[in-house]
């Protein structure tokens, strides 16, 4: 298993550790074993790329993070917490989750209400709700679509919408499936410009491979549920033959430079 | 499928357009005011038609004001009127007491009966849909909160609301799946029902899970904190007091009976 707290960009013993899995297992009740003995850490302001072909666990792994699923063998700590039945609801505070489906994400009626649904649930006053949503909207740059219907939004908007949902929760950890799903180049450099102004760790599990080179430092690249490469980005998405051997192939960006001509 | 995007689309344009008219008064004052008409307009006798018609007029001052399209509202009645004259049918059979009489026509007293029952139906339901228009699914809910009703029966009333959106969504995705595959075919063919309503429901099911996890993971813990809505206590009074005051009156003295002697 090649997988550790000191991967690449940290500053080993220094930083404090926003995730520490330790040895995860996972099977679906169906007896499908997900995971196997996976063991990884991400620092504070770290930002890891989580790749692999379909089906590898990359989904599974982000649910596991904040709870959606149980029945795991190992250690899984989020922000210093055990993320156990008992403490779903600080593990939830710290770590935000943007679902691949903006849809599913959304389910308020307008843009403002969706955004301070987070806050409201977790107990803030009007006012303070009103200033985490709106901060929010501006780091998505949505802030002129507060009162807009969601049904009226396209995909990129819904996408940053969702964003927007889990910043406003000021957490301390975002997990984003899959966030570059389903939007054109431009809403694609907009949302890679916005996931690079946030500051919180953030782990990004993805199969677009040029949007992890542009966001993430550090990827972690899972095959089989388990860890077969940690470390810094650069080095791993230039592997091609790594990328071949586990079910990817080498980012857009880097086949058309070895294609063009010298 | 076009009645499916209908429904959809209804959907969404009640959210939008009560949007523009969030106004200062609370959701429960509108709730009582809507509760205390309904009493009143039950209360009326099987064959007092006079005096009920006079409730009208509340329907339709509100109507007015709210800016609520007749034929909006109409449309999304008309099926009560369908239900309501389907359980009254029998009347007219079973009381044939004659009491008004026009040349050869006889009205009897399971007609008027049977026409008191829609008449009912049709203005509990127009209050419903204006209150529904007005306040919101959330602000119902609300005020149901404000009532001290059980926030397991709220829950289960707004998420129900919410996730008939998923099933619609869900059942439009699919019909136009089917029909892009099954050219010149009109409808769903009653082979595939059986399949497609219970692929219609689990895949559902696995939104509506998905959309409960997101509220989970934003810290839902089984009360809704939806809109907070901005209210005035003043205006709020006024318009119980107002609305009750009127609402007595117009159950009491029969408007359209006085007007009609006056004019005879």
């Amino acid at each position: 298993m090649l997988s550790s707290c000191s991967g690449a960009g940290g500053k080993e013993g220094q930083d404090l550790e926003k995730i520490k899995v330790e040895n995860l297992c996972f099977a679906y009740p169906n007896g499908n074993q997900v995971l196997h003995n996976v063991s990884f850490c991400v620092k504070e302001g770290e930002s890891v790329g989580l790749i692999g072909a379909n089906g590898v666990g990359k989904s599974t792994l982000l649910k596991l993070l904040v709870g959606l699923a149980d029945g795991y063998q190992g250690r899984i700590y989020v922000d210093g917490t055990a993320v156990e039945k008992r403490n779903l609801a600080a593990v939830r505070k710290s770590a935000g989750y943007v679902f691949q489906d903006s849809d599913s994400q959304l389910f308020l009626s307008t843009v403002y209400e969706d955004v301070a649904f987070g806050p409201r649930n977790y107990g803030c006053s009007e006012e303070e709700t009103e200033r985490r949503t709106m901060e929010a909207l501006r780091k998505v740059h949505l802030e002129d679509l507060r009162d807009r219907q969601i049904y009226r939004m396209s995909g990129g908007q819904k996408k940053l919408a969702s964003l927007a949902t889990v910043l406003s929760m000021e957490p301390e950890i975002m997990l984003l499936d899959e966030p570059s799903i389903a939007l054109d180049p431009r809403n694609r450099r907009n949302l890679i410009s916005v996931l690079n102004e946030i500051t919180a760790a953030k782990v990004i599990a993805s199969h677009d491979l040029d949007m992890i080179r542009d966001t993430c430092g550090r990827t972690v690249l899972l095959f089989g549920g388990r860890i077969v490469r940690d470390g810094r980005t650069e080095e791993i998405l230039h592997d091609k033959q790594l990328l071949e051997e586990n079910g990817l192939e080498l980012p857009l960006g880097l086949q058309r430079r070895g294609a063009g001509p010298d | 499928m076009n009645k499916l995007r209908g429904a959809i689309h209804n959907i969404h344009a009640a959210d939008e357009g009560r949007r523009g008219r969030d106004g200062t008064v609370h959701p429960l004052a509108r709730l009582l005011v809507a509760l205390w008409y309904a009493v009143a307009v039950v209360s009326f006798d099987r064959y007092n038609m006079a005096g009920l018609t006079g409730m009208l007029l509340y329907l339709l001052i509100l109507g007015i004001w709210d800016g609520i399209s007749v034929k909006a509202a109409a449309g999304r009645i008309f099926p009560v009127l369908v239900l309501t004259g389907i359980a009254g049918m029998a009347n007219p059979f079973l009381d044939r007491e004659i009491y008004w009489q026009f040349g050869q026509t006889k009205v009897t007293g399971g007609m008027i009966s049977m026409a008191t029952l829609m008449m009912k139906g049709i203005f509990c339901a127009a209050s419903s849909y204006l209150l529904l228009t007005e306040t919101g699914m959330e602000g119902i809910c609300y005020s149901l909160r404000c009532l001290h009703v059980p926030k397991e029966f709220v829950t289960v009333l707004l998420l129900t609301y919410r996730y008939l959106i998923v099933l619609l969504k869900e059942a439009e995705r699919m019909t136009q799946a089917y029909k892009l595959r099954a050219p010149g075919q009109r409808g769903i063919h009653i082979k595939t029902w059986g399949a497609f309503v219970g692929q219609l429901l689990l895949r559902s099911i696995d939104r509506a899970e998905t959309v409960y996890e997101s509220m989970l993971l934003r810290g839902y813990h089984g009360e809704f904190a939806g809109k907070r809505f901005r209210w005035e206590k003043g205006v709020s009074i006024c318009y119980v007091l107002f609305w009750g005051a009127a609402i007595a009156c117009l159950r009491a003295v029969p408007v359209f009976e006085l007007a009609g002697k006056l004019l005879l």
